[in-house]
């Protein structure tokens, strides 16, 4: 394998190589071990610690909790897509009054970060009158800050469309509105779908905010078993088995978005624009992608 | 308004000097262990490689709440070095952060054409002269403008700290509740002064990526 980097290796480079190999996985090696000998060494693996699992209350709580996690993700990715949406189209307006406040609000909620926000709903709004509840804190976060994240990603989709579409619609005498949902938004969300699955990772993982306003998801049933004297405190075990949750959760969302993208992609080699590997462009915008996701 | 502020100065100025601490300490630690993951990723040995992909793969796909809720709850029962608070939200940020620097720095070595080594293997450049001179300087500029998205994002994911008993700028909220103060009018300023923070930032990210976007 050639890289901008490293030449196909010779017999030299392939011995050295094959060294570092060899000192290399010794060290992963070494590290995998330790943090097993010290979950070992402090009784992590005790099946005291582990005994919670066998009881019928608790994994039925543990389900309710999974339940609770889900129903915050479900619901607020519905309600972002639809933020989105609405604040994409009013983005794309030709009509100014429209398009700048869309705008101050998309901004506004992509700057000021989530706990904030959910803070602010859960704390501040019922001084004003206002109770929401740990649920709707959560979810109008969510919402609002995925929702104007969706925003910008929609209307990046419509503004990548090649002109031709949208001139060629109106010269079939199309209305505004027609050309928007009949040609530009089908082909702009199947363009941005791998980035906006992307997003929705993003707003799974951040359901675990929820954790910070105590509502009753995984995390915070994992904290409340993971303080039970009768199983010697087994926080370490019941963290665990919530990361082996969320984890899966997650990487099976980032699969189907890398499932698309690899699909999209060679659907667009099929049409005949012919290039193989990823250009620099299309390089530049899985740059974007990835940062996306940090939120 | 300006009231809240004035009251409360010690806790608005506390929060966010160590908001920025915290976002200084991650930040540095996260560019370090991300560009050793990236080097890592891009080695031509498989194991390093493999073990690179792994550490990205899960950390992208846990919640930050979870990093904390390991590094606050579950790293002190496994008897190692005792940290404090701050430090283990520092180093919960890192370990985040990390993966998606790694991913960054990663995905701006590979924008650098192929032909670009090759030639200059060509005019027998040594392995540090092609990196320092060639390849380089060609990904800084694809790599800086997302790299400032991802500290921007860092940035924000700081206030997640407040829900593991450090008080930065997240925890003012909290704070002010309990001390029965008008919060909204509170929640305004820790607004603005996240303003303050982020604005430049992305101000600076746009500048560099329409620059080096027209450069290439």
């Amino acid at each position: 394998m050639s890289s901008v980097l490293y030449d196909i290796p010779g017999p030299k480079a392939k011995a050295r190589n094959a060294t570092f190999g060899v000192v290399a996985s010794l060290v992963v090696i070494a590290v995998l071990g330790f943090i097993g000998y010290r979950f070992a060494a402090t009784g992590q693996f005790d099946p005291l610690k582990w005994s919670w699992l066998e009881y019928q209350t608790i994994q039925l709580d543990l389900l309710n909790a999974l339940k609770a996690t889900l129903s915050a993700f479900v619901v607020g990715a519905a309600l972002a897509l639809v933020f989105g949406a609405v604040f994409a189209l009013a983005r794309l307006s030709d009509h100014a009054w429209l398009r700048a406040p869309a705008a101050v609000v998309v901004e506004f909620f992509r700057a000021i970060p989530l706990v904030i926000l959910i803070f602010t709903l859960y704390y501040a709004l019922p001084k004003a009158g206002v109770t929401v509840g740990v649920f709707w804190s959560l979810v109008i976060g969510l919402t609002l800050y995925n929702g104007s994240v969706l925003a910008e990603v929609f209307r990046a989709g419509v503004e990548a469309m090649p002109k031709g579409q949208s001139e060629a619609a109106y010269a079939l005498g199309l209305r505004k509105s027609q050309v928007m949902t009949t040609v530009l938004l089908p082909q702009a969300v199947r363009a941005m779908l791998p980035t906006i699955i992307s997003q929705l990772v993003v707003l799974l993982k951040d359901t675990a905010l929820g954790f910070l306003i105590t509502y009753q998801e995984l995390l915070f049933e994992a904290r409340y078993l993971g303080g039970l004297g009768e199983f010697g405190r087994p926080i370490i075990p019941t963290a665990m088995v919530v990361a082996a949750v969320y984890i899966s959760l997650c990487m099976l969302l980032s699969w189907l978005a890398n499932y698309l993208e690899r699909r999209n992609r060679r659907k667009v080699r099929y049409a005949g624009a012919a290039v193989a590997k990823p250009t620099v462009a299309e390089t530049q915008d899985e740059l974007k992608i990835d940062t996306l996701q940090a939120e | 308004m300006i009231d809240v502020l004035v009251n409360n100065w010690p806790l608005f100025a506390e929060g966010f000097v160590s908001t920025i601490e915290l976002f200084a300490l991650a930040a540095i630690g996260s560019l370090v262990l991300g560009t050793i993951l990236a080097t890592m990723r891009v080695s031509p040995v498989p194991v390093l490689r493999t073990a690179g992909a792994g550490y990205v793969n899960i950390v992208r796909n846990t919640p930050l709440t979870l990093v904390f809720f390991f590094f606050v709850f579950a790293y002190p029962r496994l008897g190692l070095v005792e940290l404090s608070f701050f430090t283990l939200a520092v180093v919960s940020l890192t370990v985040y952060t990390a993966a998606f620097v790694c991913e960054t720095v990663r995905a701006g070595i590979n924008t650098v054409p192929l032909g670009q080594g090759e030639a200059s293997r060509a005019l027998g450049l040594t392995f540090p002269q092609t990196l320092i001179s060639v390849v380089v300087p060609q990904a800084f500029r694809s790599v800086v403008p997302p790299l400032t998205s991802v500290m921007i994002a860092l940035l924000k994911n700081t206030t997640i700290a407040a829900g593991f008993s450090v008080h930065e700028a997240g925890a003012i909220t909290p704070a002010l509740s309990e001390r029965g103060e008008p919060i909204l009018l509170g929640m305004l300023w820790i607004v603005i002064g996240f303003l303050i923070l982020v604005l430049p930032l992305s101000a600076m990210q746009r500048t560099l990526e329409k620059r080096w976007r027209v450069a290439r």
